[in-house]
């Protein structure tokens, strides 16, 4: 299953998707196309105009550039996500969108999806670690037991 | 009275709730302020989904859950959040398709600053009363009788006159002295038919200039645009079942309207800056030197790649026309950038704060501009496009219509206002 995550860009979330055997859907995949196209030259992401007006599909106009561009990028992931996992209060070095304004759209687009969830605060304990991967783990294996249900 | 639910962040610190109260007031209706628990608010809005730092943002939402739950009622909703607030303005977009979604409210939206008075409000507040109290009037399909409908806008003044459902005089006239300008129209009208303005059963007004000429005249219906302009564009179209958008690239204001049988259920109006209008492509034929009206079959020839023609403002848009222009580009290429610029900029300013449902109705006089036309559907990949006949005469047609249920009643607005 294509699983979308937040912070879009957590590599420890993404990881643990892959090894849950599913596919993880993560911002980087998105930026890889555009640093590597040699089409655009608007470094350092190659991010250009038409990208903040591609975020119009998810935002007004009256909502920051930014947020439009940011969101050129997520809401392609949120619109082809199957389930997702959603970190909340993560430090930064998790994996961050950069604005606050951004990770609220993100969010509630991806519960807006009416796909499956699994929404955790960040461990602050070695227990609450232990039981996030536990849950993350159980979710994964319970995504695993739908696909093979609709797949019969 | 009509009440009118306030979902907002912001009004009272901006010095604007009074505005909003006195606007409402105007169109017999009051703004009620949805009652919420303390303790249901965290509960509303996590169930929503949308996680705001703002506190006023979450009674917002909260607001909304009440609505959409039953536990408040309304007849209508208006949504506002301050200018330039990207918290506000997202939880404002998705607060009214949560609306919209779950409830047959009509619902308008609004982003203030502290200099909003209540003239600003009144058209928005006018067709929401309009469309709660005289729905039975806006539920008319047909014109009967000799009626007059007279579009006073910011740049024409528009004359319908109507006999038994068929349109058989127009006039049109640049606006200058509103009075003059109204009678002259109505004069061309008439020119041609075998009746005098005495002879007309009633006359209903609408546009900037529809309560002066709608005092002088005694219109039996003086009524906003979004109403008549929806109703007009709906019956010149035949699509006066089911869902339609209209959508009026003004003068001075674009107007996006989405119908349901015939009566709005949302609108968007405004724009930014001119750059987004009628009057850019006036001055982009002024420039071009050719008339508005070889304008569209001009963009027609043109390829718009072929000319940088993108911005927000007016004065900047026409500079870059001239760089263009100096650059080599062609007529026909500047003429196709010049609309694609105001299609593009009316679908990035409004066409996104609503959902366009097909057909897509153009009307007003830029609706015969076919370049713009041609645009338009462009950006909007392909959809159904309708320009009815007399599109550009589309809020007389309205007023002259609607009046027609109104002339054997005691209903006079021009003793209201």
């Amino acid at each position: 299953m294509k699983v979308a995550i937040f912070p879009p860009n957590s590599m420890i979330l993404a990881d643990m998707i892959v090894r849950g055997g599913h596919e993880p859907l993560v911002v980087q995949s998105e930026m890889k196309q555009k640093v590597t196209s040699p089409e655009i030259d608007a470094p350092p992401f190659n991010m250009t105009e038409e990208d903040p007006i591609a975020g119009l599909k998810y935002a007004a106009i009256e909502v920051p550039s930014g947020v439009r561009g940011r969101m050129s990028l997520f809401g392609p992931i949120i619109e082809e996500a199957e389930a997702a996992i959603i970190m909340n209060e993560a430090p930064f070095g998790f994996g961050c969108v950069g604005c606050a304004r951004s990770s609220e759209l993100t969010v509630f687009s991806l519960r807006r999806r009416n796909i499956p969830i699994l929404e955790l605060d960040y461990p602050t304990s070695r227990d609450a670690t232990v039981e996030m991967v536990y849950k993350i783990n159980t979710f994964l294996d319970e995504l695993n037991e739908k696909e093979a249900k609709s797949d019969d | 009275m009509i009440k009118i639910a306030q979902l907002s962040c912001g009004t009272e610190y901006s010095g604007i709730q009074k505005e909003i109260e006195k606007a409402a007031e105007m169109f017999g209706a009051e703004m009620v302020l949805p009652d919420v628990n303390l303790d249901d608010i965290n509960e509303a809005y996590e169930k929503f989904g949308l996680s705001c730092a703002s506190s006023s943002l979450k009674l917002m939402i909260a607001r909304a859950m009440s609505l959409v739950e039953g536990k408040n009622d309304a007849d209508a909703v208006f949504i506002c959040t301050c200018f330039r607030c990207a918290e506000g303005a997202i939880a404002r977009n998705e607060v009214r398709r949560l609306i919209q979604n779950n409830t047959n409210l009509p619902v308008v939206t609004y982003s203030f600053t502290e200099k909003t008075k209540a003239s600003e409000l009144f058209i928005r507040m006018e067709a929401l009363t309009t469309v709660v109290s005289r729905k039975s009037i806006l539920a008319r399909e047909k014109q009967e009788g000799l009626t007059l409908g007279i579009d006073s806008g910011s740049t024409t003044t528009k004359v319908a006159l109507m006999e038994n459902d068929e349109v058989i005089g127009t006039g049109w006239v640049p606006t200058g002295d509103i009075l003059g300008c109204a009678n002259d129209a109505i004069n061309q009208a008439l020119e041609g038919t075998c009746y005098k303005l005495d002879d007309v059963e009633a006359i209903g007004t609408t546009g900037y200039g529809r309560i002066t000429i709608g005092k002088q005249m005694g219109a039996k219906l003086i009524q906003e645009e979004i109403s008549v302009n929806s109703k007009g564009a709906v019956y010149l179209a035949g699509a006066q079942r089911g869902e339609a958008t209209v959508l009026d690239i003004g003068g001075m204001d674009n107007k996006v309207i989405t119908v349901n049988n015939g009566i709005p259920d949302n609108f968007t109006m405004g724009g930014i800056c001119a750059g987004a209008s009628g009057r850019f492509l006036d001055m982009t034929s002024g420039r071009l030197n050719v008339d508005i009206t070889e304008l569209g079959p001009l963009a027609q020839k043109g390829n718009y790649k072929n000319a940088v023609l993108n911005s927000y403002c007016i004065v900047f848009g026409i500079q870059d026309l001239v760089t263009s222009l100096a650059g080599g580009a062609k007529k026909e290429d500047a003429a196709d950038a010049a609309c694609h610029s105001v299609a593009e900029q009316v679908y990035e300013q409004q066409l996104q704060e609503i959902d366009v449902r097909e057909p897509l109705i153009q009307v007003g006089g830029t609706s015969l501009i076919t370049g713009l036309v041609d645009a338009v559907q462009d950006i909007l990949g392909g959809i159904e496009i309708i320009v009815p006949e007399y599109s550009q005469y589309i809020g007389a047609v309205g007023a002259a219509m609607l009046v027609s249920g109104l002339k054997d009643t005691d209903i006079d607005d021009s003793k209201k206002f």
